[in-house]
C-alpha cells in the first residue's frame, strides 16, 4: 500500500531496501492495511461515479426523450412545425438558431478577445497593470447570465436599436439586414454571447501566449521585426492551434448559453436570413416550456432537443479538450 | 564622409520606414480600442446594478415577502429568495464538496500516473463543460418527474452537479501544489495513507480547496437555468425540501420580464446582492491564490 504514496519516486525504479522495511513496518497494523486498502477503494469507486454521472446524464435524457424518438425519429431534426396542442414538434428553428446566435458571438468574441490577450500577455504595459487588467477582463464570466439577460433588456437592447435601424435602413437589400428591427433579436444575442464567451477565449488564449518561449520573440526582434510583425509572423502562427482550441472552448459555451440569449433573442421559432429578425434557440425554448410540459410527447420532445444540445456540446467540448491537450504535448 | 558608409550600415541605423511604423502604431491603436471594448460591458453592467441596485436596498429587502403589485407601503423584499437560494446552494454543496474532494484526492494522490486516472479527469472536464439547462434537464427527469412535483431538493441536485466539476478540478490543481517530500515525511513517520491524506495533504492544501469552494458557491447561487423547472419559484417561504422553492436568480429573471417598474426594480436590487456576493467570492479567492504564491 505504500507504493501509493510514494507515487513519483518509486515509479521509475525498483524500492530500495529502506522502502521495503518502511512498507514491512507499515504492514504490521492489520488495521491499518485494512483502513488504507478500504479508503483507497473508496475514493476510486466516488471517482468512478463522478465520472459516471456523464453516461447517466445522457441515459436519463435518451430514456425521457424516447416517445418524441419514437414518434418523430430522425425527422424532428428537419422539421420547422412546433405545435403544442396537436402535439407536432420539430426541432429545425431551435438548432438553426442556436447555431447562428453562436456563429455571431464568435465572429465578435475571437479578434476582440485575441487583442485583450495580446495586450495583457506583451509588454505594451507594465506587469502592475497586465495581470489585474487580466483578472478584470476575466471577471465579467463570473457575472451571472441572468444578470447579463436583465442588462441586456434595460441597456443593451435600447443602444443596439439605432444601430440596427441604421443598418436597415442603409442596407435592407442585403438579406443578413432585411427586416425591420423589433429590438429583441439575433443580432442582439449574438453580441450578448460574444460579451458572454469572451473571458473564456481572452484567458485561455493569454496561458497559450505567455506559453510561446520568450527566445522565439527576442531571436525575431533581433532580427529587425517590430513587434506586430513578430506578433503576425512568429507568436500567432506558434500559438494557432490554442487560440482555435479556445475559439471552440467558447463555441461549447455559446451552444449551451441559456438565460442571457432567452431574455434578447425574443423567442420566436423562425429561420429568416436577416439578423435583425427575431430567433429562438434550443437552450431558450427548454427554459420557456418545460415549467409547462404536461403531456409526455411534449416533455418527451424537449427531452430530444435536449438530447441534440447534450451532444452537440459533448463533440465540441471534446474537440476543444483535445486541441488544448495536443498543444500542451507539443510543448 | 556619407560616401564612405556602406549602404547596408546605413540600413541599420536609419529609423524604421513609414510603412511598418505606421502599422505597429496602427495596429497597437486597434488591439487597445477592443481591449477597451472587452472591458466596456462588464464596466456598463456594474455602473447600471450601483446606479439601479444598490440605492434601493434597505432593510425591508432583506426581511420581508414580496409585496402583491401596486399595494402602496407595504414592506417589499425578497427575504424568501434569498432563503431559498441559501438552501438550494447549501443542498449543492453537502453533495458535491464531499464527492468532488474525494473524487480529487484518487485523481491527484491514488490514481496519480494511471491511465484511467486521466481518463476520469478527462471525464470530469467534459462535465464541466455540459450546458447547465441540459444538468437541469436531467434534475427534472431524474427528481422532478419521479417525485411528481417541483422542489427544492430538484434544484439542489441539479446544482450539486453544475458545482461538482469546480470542486474537483480546483482541488486536484490545489492538491497537486503539496511538495512529494512532505508525502514521504509523513509515511516515513509511520502514517498509513489515510493519515497522510487527510492530516498531511488536504490540511496543506486547505487554502486552495477553499478556493475552489467559494467559486463553485459563487457559480451555484448565480444560476438560473437549472431551477426555472426543478425548483420553480414560489412568492412565499420555502415549505421543505418537496416543494417548489424560491430563488434570487429565478427572482431576477421573472420580475426581468415583468411589465410592472417597481418589479423592475427589484430585478435590480436582488442583482445588486447576487453580483456583490459573486465578485466577493471571486476577489477573496484570488487573494488566497496570491497569498500562496508569495509564499
Amino acid at each position: 500500500m505504500t507504493d501509493n504514496l510514494q507515487g513519483e519516486s518509486s515509479g521509475d525504479r525498483p524500492p530500495t531496501d529502506f522502502e521495503q522495511i518502511g512498507s514491512e513496518i507499515l504492514a504490521t497494523g492489520q488495521f491499518d492495511v485494512w483502513v488504507s486498502q478500504g479508503f483507497g477503494w473508496l475514493v476510486a469507486g466516488i471517482a468512478g461515479l463522478t465520472t459516471l454521472l456523464l453516461f447517466w446524464i445522457g441515459w436519463v435524457i435518451f430514456e425521457r426523450a424516447q416517445p418524441a424518438i419514437q414518434a418523430f425519429g430522425w425527422g424532428f431534426l428537419t422539421s420547422q412545425e412546433w405545435n403544442i396542442i396537436d402535439l407536432k414538434f420539430g426541432a429545425l428553428p431551435y438548432i438553426y438558431g442556436t447555431l447562428v446566435s453562436s456563429a455571431i458571438a464568435l465572429i465578435l468574441a475571437v479578434p476582440i478577445g485575441l487583442a485583450a490577450a495580446l495586450v495583457t500577455s506583451e509588454k505594451f504595459l507594465p506587469p502592475w497593470v497586465r495581470s489585474p487588467l487580466a483578472f478584470v477582463i476575466e471577471l465579467i464570466a463570473a457575472i451571472p447570465s441572468v444578470i447579463i439577460g436583465l442588462w441586456g433588456i434595460f441597456v443593451l437592447i435600447p443602444v443596439m436599436q439605432p444601430i440596427q435601424l441604421w443598418l436597415y435602413k442603409n442596407f435592407s437589400q442585403f438579406p443578413l439586414f432585411s427586416t425591420e428591427p423589433f429590438g429583441p433579436g439575433m443580432l442582439v444575442a449574438g453580441v450578448i454571447l460574444a460579451i458572454m464567451i469572451l473571458p473564456t477565449i481572452a484567458a485561455i488564449s493569454r496561458d497559450v501566449l505567455l506559453a510561446v518561449p520568450s527566445d522565439l520573440r527576442t531571436a525575431s526582434m533581433a532580427l529587425g521585426a517590430t513587434r506586430w510583425e513578430t506578433i503576425f509572423r512568429v507568436l500567432l502562427p506558434t500559438a494557432v492551434s490554442g487560440v482555435l482550441g479556445a475559439a471552440i472552448l467558447g463555441l461549447g459555451r455559446a451552444l449551451g448559453e441559456t438565460m442571457a440569449v432567452t431574455m434578447v433573442i425574443g423567442n420566436s421559432a423562425q429561420i429568416s436570413p436577416s439578423l435583425l429578425n427575431l430567433a429562438y434557440t434550443i437552450p431558450a425554448v427548454l427554459a420557456n416550456e418545460f415549467a409547462e410540459a404536461l403531456d409526455d410527447l411534449h416533455i418527451g420532445a424537449l427531452m430530444y432537443l435536449a438530447l441534440i444540445l447534450f451532444g452537440l456540446t459533448l463533440a465540441v467540448n471534446v474537440a476543444a479538450v483535445f486541441m488544448v491537450r495536443v498543444l500542451n504535448h507539443g510543448r | 564622409m556619407e560616401d564612405n558608409f556602406n549602404p547596408d550600415l546605413r540600413d541599420l541605423i536609419s529609423p524604421l520606414p513609414l510603412g511598418r511604423s505606421l502599422f505597429s502604431a496602427g495596429m497597437t491603436a486597434i488591439a487597445f480600442l477592443l481591449t477597451g471594448l472587452a472591458l466596456l460591458p462588464l464596466l456598463a453592467i456594474l455602473a447600471k446594478i450601483l446606479i439601479e441596485g444598490v440605492p434601493h436596498l434597505s432593510w425591508e429587502v432583506f426581511t420581508s415577502l414580496p409585496a402583491p403589485v401596486g399595494s402602496q407601503g407595504e414592506p417589499n423584499g425578497f427575504a424568501n429568495a434569498i432563503l431559498g437560494t441559501l438552501i438550494m446552494v447549501g443542498i449543492g454543496a453537502v453533495l458535491s464538496i464531499p464527492i468532488g474532494v474525494l473524487t480529487a484526492i484518487y485523481l491527484a494522490e491514488f490514481g496519480k500516473g494511471k491511465p484511467i486516472a486521466s481518463i476520469l479527469r478527462f471525464m470530469v472536464t467534459i462535465l464541466s463543460g455540459v450546458p447547465s439547462i441540459v444538468v437541469g434537464v436531467f434534475a427534472y427527469g431524474v427528481i422532478v418527474l419521479t417525485f411528481k412535483g417541483f422542489s427544492a431538493l430538484a434544484g439542489g441536485f441539479a446544482l450539486a452537479i453544475v458545482m461538482l466539476p469546480v470542486v474537483t478540478l480546483a482541488t486536484e490543481e490545489a492538491l497537486k501544489l503539496v511538495p512529494t517530500p512532505q508525502r514521504l515525511a509523513s509515511a516515513a513517520l509511520g502514517a498509513n495513507p489515510l493519515q497522510t491524506t487527510f492530516r498531511i495533504v488536504v490540511a496543506t492544501a486547505l487554502p486552495g480547496i477553499t478556493t475552489g469552494v467559494l467559486l463553485a458557491v459563487a457559480r451555484a447561487a448565480g444560476e438560473t437555468a437549472p431551477l426555472i423547472f426543478t425548483a420553480l419559484f414560489t412568492q412565499n417561504w420555502p415549505e421543505g425540501l418537496l416543494k417548489p422553492a424560491p430563488s434570487l436568480s429565478v427572482l431576477i429573471y421573472n420580475y426581468a420580464n415583468s411589465a410592472f417598474v417597481e418589479q423592475n426594480q427589484m430585478a435590480w436590487s436582488a442583482s445588486a446582492i447576487l453580483v456583490g456576493m459573486v465578485l466577493l467570492f471571486n476577489i477573496l479567492s484570488r487573494l488566497v491564490i496570491n497569498r500562496r504564491l508569495e509564499k
